[in-house]
């Protein structure tokens, strides 16, 4: 009978324990939303917590007047499309060469990419070499680089290895189809689910890359929209600090601190916009992603 | 005798590479991109030893050996950079359990409905960007407007300027990580704990131990493979903390904790255009990270049997 009932509680401590934790993980995501639609005044004042206070689009409305954001917008959803696409057409194809077992020298290439997870150059001779390459502030910059990860080409060799029968390759062969033929006619569409799932761990890290950004671009036509929001939240935090530090007339003062109070409001609907595609995606993707974990974690 | 073997062989290695020309056709892109931009970058990287000007190139400029090293040693913040680099990253792999811990309790859930929303509102921070996080970290901790600030005020605390105030760093920068990825980080266990036989659960509950103990005895011993490979490989990143959040986390207020080896690199080297120097601290950094690996591998291979090699 004691036992029983001890172990109801355990039972009711655990879902206590994570519905609160999903509160936790939630909260701040719920929290950006509300701030984004209230009052610029409100947010800014804390009267804002649980409900969102006077609605009003306003901080959207400066949002999408901002000619960089569009641009970052822009840059960030080619650098993801055409991006990905190179990720693809380097990684799927190396995975189903290396995951053949007769190719001649196999260990050595597959030496060969799993060194570079563990070396690299480093950040200056990266630089520079792609200063010499000419890759610097181009349009294609952020496609170029990231274009390559081992890790996910390794998932995708698992992928390969274990979930496509030999037998299928070996009736082809009879049948005299290629090893181009092998690879497009039978193992690409068998392997549909695995390249959606490089496919979008490689959307995503470029989508949310800023350190490419940060030291291959200097020109703000390229930035990432990433990189633009980050110059947009240091910007108006200094524009805050201004307003304590100058003296100013009452009446300019009332001006900037509106400006301010939006400024500040603005910066909630664009940590929102930043991550709405992510958001939008996820629940449908969310599967996927697991199995990528899954497919990963098994030693190759 | 000897030249008719050669010639043989010869055949044999042109008649596989022929049988097979299509696969390395397939094989190559993805081998030219690597080779241009990871191994061209480590030919670079001897521009550690040599005092580097761009007019001279890599070859013509001065070999100086093991100076930008020994300026390292000598920098007068040296060892606050690794104090604060090895803090941070000691800091976040202490933090590894909390994953395992979510893991258990999501495997106790019965009811599939409330564990699957649970699931899969945790993994939703893993996909938020750095850049997201520390914006959202940057506002909701400020000091006047940050909506932490204004609940702490609300339940009688006074409002604190957090990200200033460099003994606070450490905790901002590990805590936020484990709120981004506790859930992302269990998957890996939750899929190990699904495997965990239920005949063994079962025959522990015959033999009268309650669920707490099942845990204990028969779950996490269950899953004690998969957390050792985990540790050894969060352990190759002791010094690799990331350079995004730390950079992106930054002001000068908390620099004295938040000056780690990475950001360094990057203020001297892209900043500052010191190009040799910050090689041989990313150098230095790289070999330091590979060395713990090794080590650490060894010793886990040792104690458990399990290893990432």
């Amino acid at each position: 009978m004691y036992k029983i009932k001890s172990e109801k509680i355990f039972t009711g401590l655990i879902y206590v324990v994570l519905a609160l934790l999903t509160l936790i993980m939630l909260y701040p995501l719920y929290f950006t939303v509300i701030a984004s639609i209230s009052e610029p005044y409100d947010v800014v004042s804390g009267n804002v917590i649980l409900w969102p206070k006077g609605f009003t689009l306003d901080s959207y409305i400066q949002v999408f007047r901002n000619s960089e954001i569009w641009a970052g917008y822009r840059n960030s959803i080619v650098n993801t499309i055409v991006g990905t696409t190179l990720n693809l057409v380097l990684t799927i194809p190396a995975a189903y060469a290396l995951s053949k077992k007769d190719l001649w020298g196999r260990g050595v290439f597959t030496t060969f990419f799993v060194i570079t997870m563990y070396f690299s150059g480093g950040l200056l001779p990266t630089y520079l070499l792609v200063r010499d390459l000419d890759l610097l502030n181009k349009p294609y910059t952020l496609i170029m680089l990231g274009g390559f990860s081992v890790y996910n080409m390794v998932v995708a060799r698992t992928y390969f290895q274990s979930s496509i029968p030999k037998s299928l390759y070996e009736a082809a062969e009879i049948d005299g189809c290629s090893r181009f033929g092998q690879f497009f006619r039978i193992a690409m569409p068998l392997a549909k689910p695995i390249i959606a799932v490089i496919a979008l761990y490689y959307a995503v890290g470029r989508w949310n890359d800023f350190t490419t950004s940060l030291v291959y671009i200097s020109d703000s036509d390229y930035f990432s929209l990433q990189q633009v929001l980050r110059n947009i939240l240091m910007e108006s935090q200094s524009a805050l600090a201004n307003i304590d530090a100058s003296n100013v007339t009452a009446e300019q003062m009332v001006y900037f601190m509106r400006r301010a109070y939006l400024a500040e409001a603005m910066k909630y609907a664009i940590i929102f916009i930043a991550s709405l595609p992510m958001l939008l995606f996820y629940p449908f993707v969310q599967k996927y992603f697991v199995k990528g974990v899954m497919i990963g974690s098994i030693k190759g | 005798m000897n030249k008719r073997t050669h010639s043989a062989r010869v055949k044999g290695w042109k008649k596989r590479f022929l049988k097979n020309w299509q696969l390395y056709a397939l094989l190559l892109p993805a081998v030219i991109y690597v080779f241009i931009f990871s191994y061209m970058p480590m030919y670079g990287v001897q521009i550690a030893f040599r005092d580097y000007r761009t007019s001279l190139g890599i070859w013509g400029s001065e070999w100086v050996g093991l100076k930008f090293f020994k300026q390292f040693v000598n920098y007068p913040n040296f060892l606050l950079l690794l104090k604060n680099t090895l803090s941070i990253g000691l800091y976040s792999i202490a933090t590894f359990p909390c994953s395992i811990i979510f893991a258990l309790m999501i495997n106790e859930v019965k009811n599939v409905k409330f564990k699957k929303t649970v699931q899969m509102i945790s993994y939703m921070p893993h996909f938020l960007s750095t850049v997201v996080i520390c914006s959202m970290l940057t506002l909701f901790l400020n000091e006047k407007t940050g909506v932490i600030n204004t609940i702490i005020e609300a339940l009688g605390g006074t409002r604190q300027e957090f990200l200033t105030i460099p003994s606070l760093f450490n905790d901002i920068y590990v805590w936020s990580g484990v709120w981004q990825g506790l859930g992302w980080g269990a998957i890996i266990y939750i899929a190990a704990l699904s495997n965990v036989p239920s005949e063994l659960v079962d025959a522990a509950k015959v033999d009268g131990a309650n669920r707490l103990k099942v845990i204990w005895h028969v779950n996490i011993p269950s899953i004690l493979p998969t957390i050792v490979i985990m540790l050894v490989l969060s352990c190759g990143g002791i010094l690799a903390v990331g350079f995004e959040k730390v950079y992106l986390l930054q002001n000068s207020l908390n620099l004295s904790s938040s000056q780690v080896i990475s950001t360094y690199v990057y203020e001297i080297g892209i900043r500052g255009g010191q190009f040799s120097y910050s090689s041989a601290i990313g150098l230095f950094n790289n070999l330091v990270n590979v060395t713990i690996l090794g080590i650490v591998n060894v010793v886990a291979k040792r104690l458990s049997g399990t290893g990432i090699w």
